[in-house]
């Protein structure tokens, strides 16, 4: 048998599937025991090239409390043509059309290697692909001069019988008509008054014409029968149209006095964009993509006041109780996240400002409906034009990278209960057999538990599709056969969902607490499972499978995720929003950044995140995942500024400065949303942003360093690792605890 | 003649006793309280106390008691008494038969006004003495001594000129009743042409329909104010005793005829006008200056103020000041100030105004065509906004607005490409979608308007939305200017009832049965008071509002137009429009209301010298406390009629002083302030005041105050306050001031001889006319039409003017001298014009010379002639010519373009024609002239007794 790691990894590539466990202790008494949760990092819909989707439809276990799908872990009889779920036992019948089926004829579902297969539903209309743009027009000229060109440009990227439609916002929200020849037409909203999705509708005109257009016009069932067709037309029939549009929106006309924001009705408008799709268009794919260049300054979901003078609400307000309307816009958001995750559409934030924009309040319109989140000082910027491409890339099969409508249902062995879920989701709060508050705890069987995730999408193609993984592991005793359950410890994927974990509990309570509770879990984890002697943190070891985890959890720590400190609340939520949602690579960048090294000592190679790593004659390529920053060390930079690479004689120092460069491009291109590009160099007031990340074991209160030429010191207070593995091995090992 | 006044005989005098002179009671309309004072009065012993028991028995249910005496009773007080038990009217001679012309003007029965009780024993006390009291008053009636010995030489004619003795049978000879038109004609002939000089305080202008020219010389052009009297009495208790209204009609905005000069403009940069320091009043010639110069009184509070120092000046010898002719506000009766910053809203200087034009497209507008027509002409029209006249470009903005249902505002900036449509469908709180693009220059943004307006028939071309919202639209307009911050007017054209969903919603509510009830007024008063909390946010924010209403049945006149009304605005009805037939009178309107002079923003206020004060005002005005006339707008055709009461006595010295002060935005957005001074004449002797009045301006005030007592009381109190009014002032005349004569003899001040068959007319005007037959919106329309008007148009209004057609001299510029209306002035061989400034007719006598019919109609005879047409051909013959050059003098003055209909005698139309014909009995009741003056007669005549 292959490694655990090669095991993990195959699963991974698979079934997009990580478990901070991947044999499962077999009671909840034990589980509990094991200090990481077991839990798994769930991809749904990774990308599997090499997986086609079948065109028929799964067959479902007939209990009707139970529906799973048809499995390779299902028992078979091929002679009753019977199968039993291997979730609730339930004996099944195959359908007619698996009439031929045996040993040798067998179904792909039925194959082993198939454990997440694609079905195709060809039932039910098809309905094109909805995008609704929502547009601020409180803009600097150059900025939206540029949003305009952005949107322009993304018409043509759109599939040609999309629908797209278009919602400007200022003081006032306008709904634009892009049926009309002649005059540009719109619906206008006042900024300050909310509206219930039937008052929009109402006011939109798209209620009344249902009985009479019926009896127009019979003939004619293809066409949608909704007035809503006004609002939002296929692309291939309006993009000159709409393109003209976009060309002639002006800044928003209302005046804006010294001293004043402009008025920015953000929340009605997207109350109003959500109110327009939820009637009629719900449960089709759809999204609403918000660009918004300020925070909301009026009507409901208003995040700061016109006053320029009072400024918006930062971490200190907020912890002082003293962000008045925070409570209340949130509120707002999250009714409107809910709505159209009901429906659902999502929602996509993208924000350029300097200042803050709201993030914080509106964070759940992208979190709850999976939308994208992207955050960026201008709309003029490379950071926002390339990130905003980047949403229309397409796959290989030359579809949009994007889902819609996604449900997703887990079905597991009586054995296990679900507690919950993290990430771009709303919960359906289905009561059902398989939810729990907890890990259930019946008789461990010595065979496998199993977890179908089945989950219901329309792709990007407009069809409906459902991708089924199924998954089992081995129970283990923990008191027998401990050893196996910590060599099939994931410490990646527990790295990662423990500090999901803790992102949810920051977010839920007081930040400071949330430290002291990872502290607590890390602490007993490597009690548990550590090697040492009682009272001798010298003896104190751990196995190869939690090795790294301690310094994940440190720099886990000081991330950006659980301090707020020298983040505004905007920023926090933005970096939680997409450490909730990356895979597990990405989310470990995230939470420990990736430092390289260039120097002409040889290739480029890894280092370690330390301020060791900081040297004269390096340069330094550092990926947090927001950040790509490009440090060139003291001599570096003072060759450069003598000028050394434009010399031929120097070649070599030319390309020695490019490597980095090139690199750093490559991640470019590839990261959604595309991160800051830093490029700085020692003593450059940007090298911040890689002093705050290593990891400080020479500052100025060690100064054993001094003179030995081996690193940077830090002007910190924060404790280096090398202090919080000591006193972690410390308190591992007393007994005190 | 002389200068008493008309005498006439009545066909008949039944002397009726038991009515003295009554209490005065004008102007108590709202407040039926003040009638019930003069039951205390009562007291039926002895003939004497029978003269103070009044006719002005409070109005309203009997009390309750034994039923009234029965006709039997009055039997005593003769034959004709018998037959017509109405005490307070003298019963109508047989040979008239009119008593059912009286119908409208008669009290339901005395039982409402008299207890049982009282009635019976004043007949019975006033049939004893009836024969043997009449003579004595006639003969030797103290006050009539006191009269003829104040004015010596006044009555040269004295009784020779009244008529013989009573002739009860005969029927009376309509010539020799006093002729609206013989009066007109006799000031023309005297004062015609002529310069007539405002430098003498209280001296009486020519009539309205005389044309002069007007020079200031100190005291504001009749153009601007006229006065019901020149010469106020001195003290209350002969205001009380004479009953004759105190009353100016302000036009502040008159137009001045090219020939006369143009009012000054005076602007004292920042120090601003020259003001009394204690009650406000503006620099004007009634200023006197006193200590070499250096101090002024006050004329109006008597007040001493220190001159500014930038205004000094020396005095010469008679105490004048050396510039007194070079500066306006020392020498002249009206001119302007340029207002300092002060004047303006919040100390800003004002934005120029704005017109934004809101079109209703609900499908019938839409299928008549008038969306198109609109749209078409706003085009050429929008070239002639209003200027100044040293300026190239108007200052004003405009903007678009469509609507039914929901609203469409237009982004028409000049660097669009195409216009943009924003609608608003949140009717329900609705609000301006776009500030910027919205107003724009019309020069600059000429494409994009033009653009907008060929497409807009288009756009809705397809609807078919029958609903529509009016109260939003306002709203809509109102909040538009108050987001760009300057004045302005809408143009509203609308054409149904709006019944869609919205504040503002009307339903159907037309019901006659309330006619002829103490339910009436209600008719006559908006539906909802969203109107009236609209119409105060639009004046607060100079959003006046015109309104064309194209109705093809009931739409709510009464509750639509008490915006425009409120805002200054103007309300124009075109009765199922027909695009061919009332086109020419829309455009017109349109055409002439865009032009017009026009002041923004404005407040008035009416200062008088001590002893009087202004109290009551009419007009297309807003009053948010008892001194302040705002209005949003004001053009020059609106007129406010201001009535005056005493507070204290006056002096003949001093006499009365009245200036009228309208701060206004002008056309470019300058604030000034226009200033009038009027100075009338006081007087302590009743025939002073008798000779100084002027019936065209009493009339004026009468319809006014009458159409305002629409809302609150019963029609048919109304009616009978005028009748009394009438009676009593001329009856307080015959008292105070006729030399002796017989009871039998009617006698009227030369003044107010035509104020009987004036009254008659207003008596006879639909509004007061209770009949279901009316088309409800159509007195409603009315109603506010009068509310606004100047004495010119209400001369006209009420006494229609009558041209003979078929005696034209096409030689002569000269207009022919009109006819009085009555049919009995019509002839089967004359074509005649009628007009009233809402209508003209031309009607045409069955036997009408043919080349006339010919010259007018290019059509060989009478039976040829198509009468559906509004406008004459144009034939190039003299008679066509001279006809319609004379339709155009006629025209030109009016604010409102007249329809023309053509009438042929013995046709259908004829009947809508006849009611024109005022002297006469009117199609739905209202008596005629005739009738009607011998029923103030017999008023006259009770109240002698």
């Amino acid at each position: 048998m292959a490694t655990y790691l090669e095991f993990i990894q195959q699963n991974e590539e698979r079934d997009g599937v990580r478990f901070s466990w991947n044999v499962w202790p077999s009671s909840r008494l034990e589980a509990t025991r094991m200090v990481v949760p077991l839990a798994c990092l769930l991809t749904p819909l990774k990308e599997r090239p090499d997986l086609p989707p079948v065109q028929y439809e799964p067959v479902l276990c007939s209990r009707p409390t139970c529906k799973a799908v048809l499995n390779p872990l299902c028992q078979v009889d091929y002679r009753a043509k019977l199968w039993a779920c291997n979730f609730c036992f339930q004996r099944n019948q195959f359908p007619p059309a698996y009439g031929g089926i045996s040993e040798v004829n067998q179904p792909a579902e039925l194959m082993p290697q198939f454990s997440t297969i694609e079905y195709m539903i060809q039932r039910g209309a098809q309905s094109p692909l909805i995008f609704l743009y929502v547009v601020d027009t409180c803009l600097e000229e150059d900025d939206l001069q540029a949003l305009k060109e952005s949107l322009q440009m993304s018409l043509s990227l759109l599939p040609p019988d999309a629908l797209v439609g278009l919602i400007t916002f200022g003081r006032m929200v306008q709904v634009h008509e892009l049926s009309c020849e002649g005059i540009s037409k719109s619906y206008v909203f006042r900024g300050t008054k909310d509206l219930t999705a039937k008052q929009i509708q109402d006011m939109l005109g798209l209620t009344k014409p249902a009985m009479p257009m019926q009896q127009a016009r019979p003939v004619q069932p293809q066409e949608h029968p909704f007035a809503s067709t006004r609002f939002l037309q296929p692309v291939h029939k309006i993009d000159m149209n709409l393109t003209d549009l976009l060309g002639e929106l002006q800044r928003d006309p209302w005046p804006v006095t010294q001293g004043k924001r402009p008025l920015r009705s953000t929340g009605v408008a997207l109350s109003i964009a959500v109110g327009l799709l939820e009637g009629t268009f719900p449960n089709t794919g759809a999204r609403i993509m918000l660009f918004t260049g300020g925070p909301p300054t009026q009507g409901p979901g208003m995040v700061v006041g016109d006053e320029l003078k009072i400024p918006i609400r930062s971490w200190h307000d907020i912890e002082k109780d003293n962000a008045r309307f925070m409570k209340k816009a949130t509120k707002h958001y999250e009714m409107l996240a809910n709505r159209t995750a009901a429906n659902g559409h999502c929602i996509d934030i993208y924000a350029c400002a300097l200042d803050q924009t709201g993030l914080l309040e509106m964070k759940c319109c992208a979190n709850l409906t999976g939308g994208y989140m992207v955050m960026g000082d201008s709309f003029n910027t490379s950071l926002f034009k390339q990130t905003f491409q980047r949403i229309f890339t397409k796959d290989f099969n030359g579809d949009f990278r994007m889902a819609f409508g996604a449900t997703l249902d887990v079905k597991t062995s009586r054995e296990l209960k679900i507690a919950g879920a993290i990430g771009p989701c709303v919960s359906l709060n289905v009561k059902g057999p398989c939810v729990s508050e907890n890990h259930n705890a019946p008789i461990p069987q010595g065979g496998r538990g199993a977890i179908q995730f089945v989950t219901h999408y329309q792709h990007s193609s407009t069809q409906r599709r459902i991708r089924v993984t199924t998954i089992a592991r081995n129970w283990a005793d923990v008191q027998s056969q401990l050893r196996h359950i910590e060599a099939a410890f994931d410490q990646e994927a527990a790295a990662v969902l423990m500090a999901r974990l803790g992102v949810f509990r920051a977010e839920s309570e007081e930040g400071p607490d949330v430290l002291r509770w990872l502290d607590r879990q890390l602490i007993r984890l490597c009690q548990k499972f550590g090697q040492y002697n009682k009272e001798d943190p010298t003896s104190f070891r751990l196995s190869d499978s939690f090795s790294l985890y301690p310094q994940f959890m440190f720099h886990l720590r000081r991330s950006p995720f659980l301090q707020v400190f020298n983040n505004s609340p905007d920023e926090s939520s933005y970096y939680r929003h997409h450490f909730a949602r990356q895979d597990l690579t990405q989310s470990l960048i995230m939470i420990q950044p990736i430092l390289y090294s260039y120097s002409f000592h040889g290739p480029p190679e890894p280092v370690l995140l330390d301020s060791s790593s900081i040297l004269a004659d390096r340069i330094l390529l550092m990926d947090t995942f927001f950040q790509i920053v490009i440090y060139l060390g003291e001599t570096i930079a003072q060759w450069r500024k003598a000028g050394y690479q434009d010399m031929p004689e120097y070649e070599n120092f030319k390309h020695l400065l490019q490597a980095p460069l090139d690199d750093a491009q490559e991640i470019l291109q590839a990261r959604f949303p595309m991160p800051r590009y830093i490029n700085t160099e020692h003593g450059g007031s940007q090298a911040r942003f890689l002093l705050s990340k290593v990891n400080p074991s020479q500052t100025h209160n060690n100064l054993y360093a001094w003179g030995q030429e081996t690193g940077a010191p830090i002007l910190t207070d924060d404790v280096s690792l090398q202090v919080f593995m000591d006193h972690l091995k410390k308190l591992a090992v007393s007994s005190a605890c | 003649m002389s200068q008493q006044g008309y005498v006439a005989t009545p066909p008949y005098s039944q002397p009726q006793p038991g009515i003295g002179l009554s209490p005065p009671h004008y102007g108590h309309y709202g407040d039926p309280s003040h009638t019930a004072s003069p039951t205390g009065m009562m007291k039926p012993a002895g003939p004497l106390g029978v003269t103070a028991t009044g006719g002005m028995l409070p109005p309203g249910p009997p009390p309750p008691g034994p039923p009234p005496p029965g006709p039997h009773q009055f039997g005593q007080n003769g034959a004709h008494a018998a037959g017509h038990p109405q005490q307070r009217f003298p019963g109508p001679p047989p040979v008239n038969n009119v008593a059912s012309s009286y119908a409208p003007y008669q009290p339901s029965a005395q039982s409402s006004y008299l207890s049982p009780m009282s009635t019976s024993s004043v007949t019975q006390l006033g049939s004893q003495l009836s024969a043997m009291q009449i003579n004595s008053y006639a003969n030797s009636g103290p006050q009539m001594a006191g009269a003829q010995l104040s004015y010596p030489g006044g009555f040269p004619g004295g009784p020779a000129q009244l008529a013989g003795p009573p002739q009860p049978q005969k029927k009376l000879d309509p010539d020799s009743i006093p002729s609206p038109i013989q009066v007109i004609e006799n000031d023309r002939a005297s004062r015609g042409g002529q310069v007539y000089a405002t430098n003498t305080r209280g001296q009486i202008p020519p009539l309205v329909t005389t044309d002069c020219i007007i020079q200031d010389q100190g005291n504001a052009s009749p153009r601007f104010i006229r006065c019901t009297t020149y010469c106020f009495p001195c003290t209350s208790d002969m205001a009380k005793q004479a009953q004759i209204p105190l009353a100016a009609v302000i036009k502040p905005f008159a137009t001045i005829p090219s020939n006369e000069s143009p009012l000054y403009l005076v602007n004292h940069g920042e120090s601003g006008p020259v003001r009394c320091n204690r009650c406000k009043a503006y620099m004007c010639p009634f200023m006197q200056f006193i200590e070499g110069g250096r101090r002024y009184q006050c004329g109006f509070c008597n007040c001493v103020n220190d001159v500014p120092p930038f205004y000094f000046q020396h005095l010469d010898h008679i105490g004048r000041r050396l510039d007194h002719y070079e500066k306006p506000e020392l020498s002249l009766g009206s001119y302007e100030y340029v207002a300092t910053l002060d004047y303006c809203r919040k100390n800003k200087p004002p934005n120029p105004p704005a017109f934004i034009f809101m079109i209703d497209v609900s499908y019938s507008n839409i299928k008549n065509g008038l969306v198109k027509l609109i749209c078409e002409e706003l085009k050429t029209m929008l070239e002639k906004l209003p200027k100044e006249e040293q300026e190239e470009m108007s200052a004003i903005r405009v903007g678009f607005i469509t609507y039914n249902k929901v609203l469409h505002f237009f982004n028409v900036k000049s660097n669009l490409a195409q216009p943009q449509m924003m609608v608003v469908t949140d009717v329900g709180e609705v609000f301006v979608p776009l500030l910027d693009g919205f107003l724009v220059n019309y020069q600059e943004s000429q494409s994009v308007i033009h653009n907008l307006l060929d497409q807009i028939p288009d756009m809705f071309a397809d609807s078919n939305e029958n609903e529509t919202v009016f109260a939003p639209v306002i709203q809509a307009g109102m909040e538009a200017l108050k987001a760009a911050d300057c004045p302005g007017k809408l143009f509203i054209f609308h054409s149904s009832l709006p019944t869609a969903e919205a504040p503002g919603k009307l339903k159907n509510r037309d019901d006659k049965k309330l006619v002829n009830t103490d339910k009436e007024k209600i008719l006559f008063q908006p539906q909802t008071n969203v109107y009236d909390s609209l119409a105060k946010d639009c004046v607060a924010h100079g959003c006046s509002v015109t309104l064309f209403l194209f109705p093809s049945q009931y739409v709510d006149v009464a509750s639509l137009g008490l915006v425009p009304q409120l805002t200054g605005g103007t309300l124009y009805k075109y009765n199922n429009f027909q695009m061919h037939l009332d086109r020419q009178q829309f455009l017109n309107d349109l055409r002439n209301d865009i032009e017009k002079k026009i002041g923004f923003d404005a407040i008035m206020r009416v200062r008088t010298s001590t002893g009087f004060r202004a109290t009551d005002f009419f007009g297309g005005i807003l009053m948010n406390n008892t001194t302040d006339v705002e209005m949003a707008a004001i053009d020059c055709d609106k007129a406010v009629t201001v009535e005056f009461k005493h507070d204290d006595k006056l002096s003949e010295d001093t006499g009365a002083l009245i200036q009228c002060a309208v701060l206004y935005t002008t056309i470019s957005g300058q604030r000034r302030l226009r200033i009038h001074n009027l100075g009338l004449n006081c007087s302590s002797q009743l025939a002073d005041l008798y000779k100084s009045c002027e019936t065209d301006a009493l009339i004026n005030f009468f319809a006014k105050s009458a159409f305002k007592a629409v809302l609150h009381q019963p029609l048919k109190v109304i009616r009978e306050i005028l009748v009394n009014q009438t009676a009593h002032m001329l009856a307080c005349y015959r008292k105070n001031c006729a030399s002796p004569s017989a009871a039998s003899q009617l006698i009227l001040p030369d003044s107010m001889k035509v104020l009987p068959v004036y009254m008659n007319c207003l008596l006879k005007n639909c509004v007061l006319l209770s009949r279901p037959e009316i088309s409800t919106d159509e007195r409603a329309y009315q109603r506010q039409l009068v509310m606004t008007m100047g004495v010119a148009d209400s001369q006209l209004f009420f006494y229609p003017q009558l041209l003979p057609i078929h005696t034209l001299d096409v030689k002569s510029t000269m207009l022919p001298a009109a006819v009085r209306c009555s049919e009995s002035r019509l002839s089967e061989e004359g074509i005649f014009l009628l007009a009233n400034g809402l209508h003209m007719f031309l009607w045409l006598g069955v036997s009408s010379p043919p080349e006339l019919i010919q010259g007018i109609f290019n059509v060989p005879s009478f039976a040829h002639i198509n009468t559906d047409m509004t406008l004459l051909p144009e034939v190039g013959n003299p008679y066509s010519q001279q006809l319609r050059m004379i339709m155009g003098i006629i025209q030109q003055k009016r604010p409102y373009s007249m329809k023309l209909t053509i009438v042929k005698q013995r046709e259908q139309p004829e009947m809508v024609f006849r009611q024109f014909l005022v002297e006469d009995k009117g199609l739905y009741g209202g008596s005629s002239y005739v009738d009607f003056l011998c029923c103030v007669h017999k008023e006259i005549c009770q109240l002698l007794n």
